[in-house]
């Protein structure tokens, strides 16, 4: 697991349940708003119809220097009355984002449940947040495809 | 003590009006600090388990629909006991009026009122227009963790599901009488198992239960999440639906919230004596071995043998 998403992991743990929600929340209002190329073009995001509340995201590759594979730069949408999607895109992002694809695609897929939140939210809301992840992971094998 | 209803002109023409209140009336009752004491608790009830916490009605208190009313390991509500417990540490005595509120249209509060009334809490009302409407009209919303004023007094209640709950043999039972299907028309004909962007939630077969009319449940909402009209309402179910007064009535959804909505407006905005909402709803009935279904825009038929 990369480090920054181990670290956040491991802050979930070490906290009792509530305090856990109260977590996610501040990822939730610690999500960055969307650049304007993307704001003005939402046909360029891809709903992640498993989430209970709606909730767009897409990806970029962005070159580095030298021979260093590029970074894998992560975008998402979700409307603010929308929290707990938020919050979970917000962990995604602070854990992912930036790094290689092959850092991501070594995520395992049930990354979400070790959170510690699953009868804080319920099985079925943390569906939403397993169903995230494994799109940003399928959005990554298909765009390596293409080069 | 009950608190007043809320007397409006649009209420009054309900078979119920005091089982909804408006905002203006919620807003008076806080000014005049009936959430001091206990004798009126604002519950706030959402489909987003971290709503609540961005901002609430001053004074308010949160109950999550899957977390707090739902047993994890038997599919059903929880025990008495446990409500209870829930009730009087949210403030709530056997006899506070309760007021309701939550968002999309009240889909949730709906849910969580229909809960309140399995236990037998007298007094439960929705506030018309949930949480959308009390922001729209840019209302206090509050951050701060709501203190209770005390611990409510709850005696452990005594269930009573047969009134307003239906499970699967009852509504093989009812075979004959009349059942409202509340899904999107996709999830009627059968086109889908589940709603529009929401998560799959599995079920083998798609279509609905024979006979049941499609009235999908946001139809009795208007634009500001408000219940529509009594005259509205009518032509809705009477009208469209074909439902008769004095009807036996089922209405049954995915997994049962949408269509406390409508039981809702069943039950208490048009009268009917006799509604139940049957959560088992489509991820049961859809799995259901041997229970027969209708598919397409047509209501269809039971099998002779059903």
């Amino acid at each position: 697991m990369p480090p920054a998403l181990a670290e956040i992991v491991d802050d979930f743990q070490a906290i009792e349940e509530p305090e856990r929600l109260q977590l996610l929340l501040e990822f939730s209002k610690g999500l960055p708003e969307l650049p304007a190329r993307l704001t003005d073009h939402p046909e360029l995001l891809e709903q992640v119809v498993e989430c209970q509340s709606p909730l767009f995201l897409t990806i970029e590759m962005e070159a580095t220097t030298g021979d260093a594979p590029p970074a894998v730069r992560l975008y998402f949408k979700a409307p603010p009355e929308a929290p707990t999607t938020r919050g979970f895109a917000g962990v995604l992002h602070e854990g992912l984002d930036g790094l290689t694809a092959q850092e991501i695609l070594a995520v395992p897929d049930d990354m979400p449940e070790l959170l510690g939140l699953t009868r804080a939210i319920s099985p079925l809301r943390m569906r939403g947040m397993t169903a995230m992840l494994g799109r940003i992971k399928r959005k990554i094998s298909a765009e390596l495809k293409t080069r | 003590m009950p608190i007043a209803a809320d007397n409006n002109s649009k209420f009054s023409a309900y078979a119920h009006p005091k089982r909804l209140v408006s905002t203006v009336w919620l807003a008076e009752q806080l000014s005049a600090g009936a959430t001091s004491d206990g004798s009126l608790v604002v519950v706030e009830s959402d489909e987003d388990v971290l709503l609540y916490e961005t901002g609430h009605i001053p004074g308010s208190v949160k109950i999550d629909w899957h977390t707090d009313l739902n047993d994890d390991v038997t599919r059903d509500y929880v025990d008495p006991a446990t409500f209870a417990a829930l009730a009087a540490a949210k403030g709530i005595s056997r006899t506070s009026t309760v007021v309701i509120y939550g968002d999309k249209s009240n889909w949730w509060a709906a849910y969580a009122l229909w809960v309140f009334t399995l236990f037998g809490h007298e007094d439960v009302r929705l506030l018309d227009g949930g949480r959308d409407k009390w922001i729209a009209e840019g209302r206090e919303l509050s951050t701060e963790t709501t203190v209770v004023p005390a611990p409510g007094t709850y005696p452990v209640p005594e269930r009573h599901d047969e009134p307003i709950r239906a499970f699967k043999d009852d509504v093989l039972a009812h075979a004959g009488n009349p059942l409202i299907d509340v899904r999107s028309p996709e999830e009627y004909s059968g086109q889908r198992t589940h709603m529009p962007a929401y998560p799959e939630e599995g079920a083998l077969r798609g279509g609905h239960i024979p006979t049941a009319a499609s009235i999908p449940w946001a139809k009795a909402a208007a634009e500001d999440g408000t219940y529509r009209s009594r005259e509205e309402l009518e032509a809705l179910y009477l009208g469209e639906a074909g439902l008769k007064p004095g009807d036996d009535v089922v209405a049954y959804c995915r997994i049962g919230e949408r269509s406390s909505h409508t039981w809702f407006a069943l039950k208490y905005l048009l009268g009917f004596e006799s509604v139940r909402n049957y959560d088992g709803s489509w991820t049961e009935w859809g799995n259901a071995v041997r229970v027969p279904i209708a598919k397409g825009a047509e209501r269809g038929s039971w099998p002779a043998s059903a």
